[in-house]
């Protein structure tokens, strides 16, 4: 088997790029709640503790505003903190000290001080998990200056962007959707980064667009497959980056297709699509054939059963039909 | 302990010139703050101006103890913190004057001072973060097996605050070195103490999170300097840290242009002016016999005189650029802010 083209699963790859990193800086720590010999609830950790001991994989009470805070003034004295929320949900006990803090710090200071942190944490639906653990949320920090948020879909970004978060000095955070987790890509074995900001195109195509973020994008990219038995040629585009929003690659896709279609399981309101169409009509208005169009999760609380579950998030079907509604405008 | 106790006990030359330096800074203080209360009066400083009148001997007699690079992470009432820590009286004028020349360009005004040059590490608008920032200093310090200290200050009605609390657990089960400063001034805005907290007797508290805690008479800077310096020692030979509850008092108001009585009686405030802790120290000063009553004048009109030359620097300084404001969002900018600073 050819090393440079061996599989990882998304967990794997993003644990291996946190270890290069911890390995080249030692002023990297990460703390979370079941981190240390534990290794992560996801096993985002697994075997670190061992490698890097206790105060640079530190476990931590049950106290996230606390070690959120913590990581901030860290981050101001020159560490360089990696904070993982295991869900992200829990992220929202911290939300103060995030808004009014981390991403406000270099503005305030006029850059004398960095913030160097990223927020690690499990994402969306899946599983039963209900709605206490199913939470995207990562629409908030596209609303707020100061952030970046990636969320990737392939163990190849996972590990190339933590790798760059990690390096950047602005906060960033990077959201790992459940079930991407265990699903297994190409990595290879030499190190390599992956840029923030930017979109990957992940198909070609010529009669539509449709932008996914996330978990979204095999699910875009199989409808995408399925349409092409009956003539269409559909443009996959895995946004990546939620903040800053890859615009430029959007339009150029929307310049050669004229229909755009936003997939996203998060809500609909004030969404990353909602952002995205804005910005396109904006900017784009005379390349479009027809309205832009979202398909989103549903707008309500997560529930649990699987029959309510699986109601609740556009399913491969639901983005196939919404194509094709896209392409009779 | 109080001031007219220690008296006799300051013989060396080196306790002179520390009740010198103390007694220096306090001007120091209290002076900036009289006339940025004054320039507040004349609408030169806009928003919201805590002054640090009554209170000065806290931040100076902890400071005192603190080096260039150790951290300071101050409040929503801090231009004393910022001063004894070291920012220029001229650089915290000209940021609440919202000019290019304050310590922050600007952007942030009383309740935003950052000169992490000489550790102030900000002051916040948002009552708390700061406890648990500087615990995340002292994290970075042991990080990197680095002596360095972080202290926060903190309001009374900071530690009803789930920050405190947090803080103070994180601190102590990982032994940070950070001291915990609580200026118990009685009240939170116009909230007496003793009505919002369940136990109002804070230094009590450490013991919940298994750390020492101490109260201090906050308007004694000698005691301060003594308590404070066992607590940033402690904190420096890796002991862990420590949490003062310093009793003083505001005697101005909550901010400026707000009652000064009221949720308060005016004998209250009159008991406390008459503990002044500048006033203190003087009358000890006079007692030792070790320094002339002219000497210390002259240290009062030079106080005076700084003071009016920073509000003379920060009314002749330029307006910050408006075509900067998208400048230091996030990192991108930070070379170019190296260059400048
Ligand atoms: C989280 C938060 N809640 C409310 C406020 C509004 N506020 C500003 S100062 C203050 C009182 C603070 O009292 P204390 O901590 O005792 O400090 P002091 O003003 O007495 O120095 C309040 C409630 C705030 N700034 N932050
Ligand atoms: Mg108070």
């Amino acid at each position: 088997m050819n090393a440079s083209l061996r599989t990882l699963t998304f967990t794997e790859a993003a644990r291996e790029g946190l270890a290069e990193e911890m390995e080249r800086d030692s002023s990297i720590f990460v703390v979370g709640e079941g981190i240390g010999e534990r290794g992560g609830n996801f096993n985002t950790t697994l075997g670190l503790f061992d490698r890097f001991g206790p105060s640079r994989i530190r476990d931590t009470p049950i106290t996230e505003r606390g070690f959120v805070g913590m990581c901030t003034g860290a981050a101001m004295a020159g560490a360089r903190p990696v904070v993982d929320f295991m869900f992200l949900d829990f992220i929202l006990d911290a939300f103060g000290e995030l808004v009014n803090q981390v991403a406000k710090i270099q503005y305030m200071s006029s850059g004398r001080l960095r913030m160097p942190m990223v927020l690690r944490g499990c994402i969306g639906v899946g599983g039963s998990a209900a709605t206490h653990h199913s939470g995207n949320y990562y629409p908030f920090f596209l609303h707020q200056p100061g952030f970046k948020v990636v969320v990737p879909s392939t163990p190849h970004d996972a590990k190339g962007l933590l790798k760059t978060a990690i390096r950047s000095d602005d906060p960033v955070l990077f959201l790992e959707h459940k079930l991407l987790l265990a699903t297994r890509g190409e990595v290879p074995s030499e190190p390599y980064l992956e840029p923030l900001g930017r979109a990957r195109v992940r198909r070609s195509g010529r009669d539509a667009t449709v932008v996914a973020v996330g978990v979204m994008t095999p699910k875009a990219v199989a409808a995408a497959d399925s349409l092409a038995e009956s003539g269409h040629d559909i443009e996959v585009i895995d946004l990546v980056s939620i903040a800053p929003l890859d615009t430029a690659t959007i339009l150029e896709s929307v310049a050669k297709t004229g229909r755009l279609l936003i997939a996203d399981e998060d809500y609909q309101p004030c969404g990353v699509g909602a952002e995205i169409s804005a910005r396109v009509c904006a900017d784009g208005f005379d390349l479009l054939d027809a309205p832009v169009a979202r398909l989103n999760g549903a707008y309500v609380p997560i529930p649990y059963s699987p029959p309510l579950e699986q109601a609740v998030v556009p399913s491969q079907d639901a983005v196939v039909k919404a194509l094709r509604d896209l392409l009779a405008e | 302990m109080s001031a007219a106790q220690t008296v006799h006990t300051a013989a060396h030359p080196e306790q002179a010139l520390r009740e010198a330096h103390l007694y220096k800074e306090m001007l120091k203080i209290r002076e900036t703050e009289l006339q940025l209360a004054r320039a507040y009066r004349d609408g030169h400083v806009m928003g919201a101006c805590h002054t640090y009148v009554g209170q000065e001997a806290v931040a100076v007699g902890v400071c005192a103890h603190l080096q260039v690079e150790d951290a300071v992470f101050s409040t929503h009432r801090g231009h004393g913190h910022a001063l004894a820590k070291g920012v220029a009286a001229t650089e915290v004028a000209a940021e609440l004057f919202g000019r290019a020349t304050g310590c922050s360009g600007g952007r942030g005004g009383s309740m935003h001072l950052f000169s992490p040059e000489v550790g102030m590490m900000g002051t916040t608008g948002i009552v708390g973060p700061n406890i648990l920032q500087a615990v995340g200093a002292g994290y970075a310090f042991q990080l990197n097996g680095e002596d360095r200290v972080a202290v926060a200050f903190f309001g009374d009605g900071a530690v009803n605050n789930g920050a405190f609390h947090e803080g103070l657990n994180l601190a102590s089960i990982w032994d940070l070195p950070v001291v915990f400063v609580c200026e118990n001034n009685l009240y939170a805005t116009e909230v007496p103490f003793a009505y919002s907290a369940g136990n109002p007797e804070v230094a009590m508290r450490a013991e919940g999170y298994g750390c020492p805690g101490r109260v201090v008479d906050g308007n004694d800077v000698m005691e301060v300097d003594t308590v404070a310096g066992e607590a940033v020692t402690r904190a420096r030979r890796g002991d862990g840290p420590t949490l003062l509850e310093c009793k003083t008092y505001r005697t101005r108001a909550h901010a400026e242009g707000m009652p000064e009585v009221g949720y308060r009686t005016q004998e209250e405030v009159d008991s406390w002016k008459a503990r002044d802790p500048i006033a203190l120290l003087r009358s000890h000063l006079m007692g030792t016999e070790r320094v002339a009553a002219d000497e210390i004048s002259a240290w009062e009109d030079e106080a005076r005189e700084e003071a009016l030359a920073a509000i003379k620097f920060a009314k002749a300084s330029p307006w910050p650029d408006p075509s900067t404001v998208f400048d230091f969002v996030d990192s991108s900018d930070s070379a170019e802010a190296a260059r400048r600073s």
